[in-house]
């Protein structure tokens, strides 16, 4: 008989902080420069040297607490975590460890299926980061290296480090965890959340128990996975192997596990036994900072609004359905771009332009909304230009496709190409004489009684002022004449 | 040139009025180095070309009419554990060998602004671990009164160069006593000043949490005139104090007339040396005599202070020193891989003090065991602290000795780490409370040893302190006396 088991997922997530400069020194955080040429005696450690707290990570990091919507301590402290390596220029990480920045938050993951689950969030901290090692020879692992180089200039960059309570039961839970996380942060502005350059990184502890057991099962820790995708299936493999081992018989072990990519397996990477000992101690060179309720909601002011509450925003304010609320929430610039091309008109009109014609563009150029060539002033004024009659909505594709073209403004656009509907009573009274004139037969007919014949008309006159008539002026005007 | 009793403010009030020039001192004192330092072994590195160059831009300021800074020309030794740009700072350790920090601690800056002329690095014990200087790495320092003797420890080297006057100012640093018993064990004053009150910026730690910077001299005088240079706020030490500096010297008069004295029981029990008793007994005298009166106070938490010390210190410590590994700078031991790297960098490197320190504080942080050592130490701390607040609302200051004894021979503790340790019994408890904390010369034995005693006073009550040391020195004399050398 075999029993149906249950994944237990819980994730720690470490996050760069978009700070310019690093947590404890001046020196930049830029990615990319040449090795070891953003350091100063600071970062590298050197005897006698003092690290001192940037404010702005501290800002930052209220801001991702209540991005998260957690508690925010009243007093927090920093905590050596001490280790010898290489990539630690101290040999202690200055990191928190019983009082960190936050506790007790939630992040709202919506599956495909619709169904919302709240995942808690154990502890927001913050710390800094190490350095970056270069092994030379076999394998580039320390362990047969012929030589190691070291590059400090990561060393000191600030994180948050963001831990999930193991509520996470799927995969896709994992996933949909990292991308709502990634969207909030992003959102705020706390972070780029580049994987490539190592500003995002997560690790996951899994575990399975039997369905409707309460106690957790023993977890492993699974770590080095660059991807969100290979975090959903380094998940997926770990769980089945933990399953597939205790329907053998046999028992998982509490260890660490590295997620081999190109294999697509997990394998051993130590086991509990030789867990580092990292002896926390409260860092004696930074004071105790006491949190101030004036401090946080100066944070909190500067707090932009949240996806979540931008699209149920959009949806009530602006009228639009939840998809298209989704599709322009999706980054904030593309939320401000549409704000801002849908001030003083038809929101729905906006968007159509915006995620249909704009978008679709964008995306075969390979650009994004802000490299746009259609400013939102300009798309804003072009939807005007046609809500108030000046313009067809059909010539408006050929306006929107020079502005796009030249970045011009549609009046300009419209000028050029001689494109203004016609809506004056005069200049459209002789249009439809003429075309009546002309047409002789289908007047007769419309007047015995065939009232599928004003269409006919009505085309020969779009035909006639080049689609610049205005069709709902043409119509009535038609009917005057053409009534007894 | 003999200068060697001048005080540093007759030497900047002369090289203002242009009756010394700052070279012609500045080759004088290099001429007493080469002429001591064979037999004292205080200095580990002298700076001929920067304090030279130092002096000559002294006379070259007074000479254009420049403003001359609060210690302009005047000769300052410091311990070897404060960095200076470009100039060897080993902390009297074989894994320092040699390495010369990029950059200068924040109160050499402030020295170099001040117009002072440093003059090299003095001994200590290695990394600030020890009472004796027997600690070093490269060689013990021999006491100036009487070279069978030990300087104390650890700023041992600085306390030596103002004993022996080489020069008339010396900083070291203090975290147990470092800076108060080597000044009592040779007969001058040494001031450890509030935790906050001087930058640490540029201090290789030992005990971050207890380390202090401060200044040796014989006068408080010319302590307090050292004081207002190097304390105040720095932005590159979260931990010091935003508090205004005042100038201490022109702060000096007050006398001990009305000040309520607290003498500790506790710090007059069993241990106390009868010689180092009965010159307490007659300070005290003079004290009354001028004005003070005494009352008995009780810390009772005294017992617990060398132990809570030792766990704090340690631990700190051993988290401080673990930096020492080889890989950027110092000493590199060979090994086949970066755990053998390590391990023979770290065997070779330290000293046995300095590894005995390191193990005993990696134990009490160890999983399992910090919350019966580490976090219980603390607990005791905040005790301790408790104690000296009650204490001080009872009154103004509190006397106690500095050490329980006159200076020991060279090689008599060495093989007995824990009687070591109890030379600091009386200066430690003022660290963990973070006090400031003066020790001042009151007298010598029949050997002709000095002797010090020690003034404890509110936090950053510096200025009362030094007041208080300045009205006994003006009683006694005892800061003019000089060894014969
Ligand atoms: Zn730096």
């Amino acid at each position: 008989m075999s029993i149906d088991y249950e994944i237990v997922v819980g994730l720690e997530v470490h996050v760069e902080l978009a700070t310019r400069s690093k947590i404890f020194c001046g020196c930049s955080t830029q990615f990319g420069a040449e090795p070891n040429t953003q350091v100063c005696p600071v970062c590298l450690g050197l005897p006698g040297t003092l690290p001192v707290l940037n404010r702005e990570v501290l800002n930052l990091a209220i801001r991702a607490a209540l991005a998260l919507n957690c508690e925010l301590a009243e007093h927090t402290k920093f905590d050596r975590k001490n280790y010898f390596y290489l990539d630690s220029p101290k040999a202690y990480q200055i990191s928190q460890f019983d009082m960190p920045l936050a506790k007790n938050g939630y992040l709202d993951i919506t599956s495909p299926n619709g169904a919302v689950r709240r995942i808690g969030i154990t502890r927001v901290h913050m710390e800094e980061d190490a350095g970056k090692l270069l092994h030379a020879g076999q394998g580039g692992q320390i362990g047969n290296a012929t030589s190691s180089l070291a590059d400090y200039n990561r060393t000191g960059v600030p994180l948050i480090e963001i831990v999930s309570e193991p509520d996470l039961r799927t995969p896709e839970e994992a996933y949909l965890y990292l991308t709502g996380l990634k969207e909030i942060l992003e959102f705020s502005k706390i972070s780029d959340c580049n994987m490539e350059e190592g500003s995002l990184r997560c690790d996951a502890n899994i575990s399975v128990r039997p369905l409707g057991q309460a106690a957790l099962g023993t977890k492993a820790e699974l770590k080095n996975m660059n991807s969100f995708k290979n975090v959903r299936a380094g998940v997926e493999y770990e769980a089945k192997r933990q399953i597939r081992l205790l329907n053998e018989g046999g028992r998982v072990v509490q260890e660490t596990r590295a997620w081999d990519a190109e294999k697509g397996v997990t394998r051993s990477m130590r086991s509990k036994e030789e867990a580092h000992d990292y002896r926390y101690f409260p860092e004696p060179d930074l004071p105790m900072i006491l949190l101030t309720a004036d401090m946080v909601e100066t944070v909190r002011e500067t707090l932009p609004e949240l996806p979540q509450a931008k699209r149920v925003r959009f949806q009530t304010q602006y009228g639009l359905n939840e998809y298209d609320a989704g599709v322009l929430t999706a980054t904030s610039e593309l939320a401000e771009y549409f704000e801002a091309a849908a001030m003083g008109t038809n929101p729905k009109a906006v968007c159509n332009w915006l995620t249909v014609e704009l978008l679709g563009r964008l995306n075969v150029e390979g650009k994004t909304i802000a490299e746009s060539p259609v400013k939102p002033g300009q798309l804003n004024a072009l939807v005007k230009l046609i809500e108030s009659g000046e313009l067809s909505g059909k010539l408006g594709k050929q306006v929107f496709a020079e502005m796009a073209e030249k970045g011009e403004a549609p009046q300009v656009v419209v000028k050029r190409l001689g494109l203004a509907q016609i809506s004056d009573v005069d200049s459209l009274k002789k249009i439809v004489m003429d075309v009546l004139a002309a047409n002789p037969g289908p007047v007769a007919e419309y007047r015995g009684g065939k009232a599928a014949t004003l269409g006919f008309l009505v085309g020969q006159i779009m035909k006639v002022s080049r689609g610049q008539a205005n069709p709902q002026k043409v119509n009535q005007l038609l009917r005057e004449e053409l009534e007894p | 040139m003999e200068y060697s009793t001048l005080s540093a403010v007759d030497i900047r009030e002369r090289v203002v009025r242009g009756e010394l020039k700052a070279e012609d001192l500045c080759r004088a004192v290099l001429d007493r180095i080469r002429a001591l330092n064979p037999q004292l072994k205080i200095f580990l590195a002298v700076d001929e070309a920067g304090s030279l160059a130092a002096a000559r831009e002294v006379d070259r300021k007074r000479a254009a009419g420049e403003v001359l800074g609060p210690l302009a020309g005047v000769p300052i030794t410091l311990k070897d554990n404060l960095c200076t740009k470009n100039f060897s700072t080993t902390c009297a350790s074989k894994i320092l060998d040699g390495w010369k920090p990029p950059y200068n601690a924040t109160v050499v800056e402030r020295l170099k602004a001040a117009g002072a002329v440093l003059m090299g690095k003095a001994n200590m014990d290695e990394f600030a671990m020890g009472s004796s200087c027997e600690n070093s790495a490269f060689h013990p320092t021999f006491n100036p009164w009487n070279p069978a003797y030990v300087v104390g420890g650890s700023s041992g080297g600085s306390a030596a160069a103002v004993a022996a006057g080489i020069t008339p100012l010396a900083l070291g640093s203090d975290t147990g006593g470092s800076i108060r018993q080597p000044a009592a064990l040779c007969g001058v004053m040494g001031f450890k000043p509030t935790y906050g009150r001087v930058s640490r910026y540029g201090l290789m730690a030992f005990a971050s949490s207890l380390d202090q910077i401060g200044p040796f001299a014989y006068s408080a005088e010319d302590a307090a005139l050292l004081m207002s240079v190097i304390s105040g706020h720095d932005e590159r030490d979260s931990t010091s104090a935003e508090i205004d500096v005042p100038d201490y010297r022109a702060q000096l008069s007050g006398g001990l007339k009305g000040l309520k004295v607290g003498l500790p029981k506790e710090y007059y029990g069993e241990g106390l040396d009868p010689e180092v008793r009965a010159a307490l007994e007659t300070a005290k005298q003079v004290w009354r005599a001028a004005g003070a009166e005494f009352v008995e106070v009780s810390l009772p938490h005294t017992e617990y202070c060398l132990a809570a010390y030792y766990l704090v210190a340690t631990a700190e410590a051993s988290s401080n020193l673990a930096r020492y590994d080889g890989v950027q700078y110092g000493l590199r031991g060979e090994g086949g891989h970066l755990l053998a790297m390590y391990g023979a960098t770290r065997a070779q490197g330290f000293g046995p003090e300095v590894k005995r320190r390191i193990m005993l504080g990696t134990y009490a942080l160890s999983a399992g065991y910090y919350d019966a050592y580490y976090k219980k130490a603390l607990q005791v701390r905040t005790l301790i602290q408790r104690d000296f607040n009650a204490a001080l609302k009872q009154c103004d200051l509190i006397l106690t000795p500095t050490s329980p004894t006159p200076a020991f021979k060279l090689g008599e503790r060495m093989d007995d780490p824990l009687t070591m340790y109890l030379s600091d019994i009386y200066t430690i408890s003022v660290n963990l409370a973070g006090l400031p904390g003066l020790s001042v010369p009151c007298g010598f034995t029949s050997q002709g040893l000095p002797m010090g005693l020690q003034i404890i006073g509110p936090a950053f009550a510096e200025a009362k302190l030094l007041q208080a040391a300045h009205a006994y020195q003006a009683q006694t004399g005892w800061h003019k006396r000089r060894p014969v050398l």
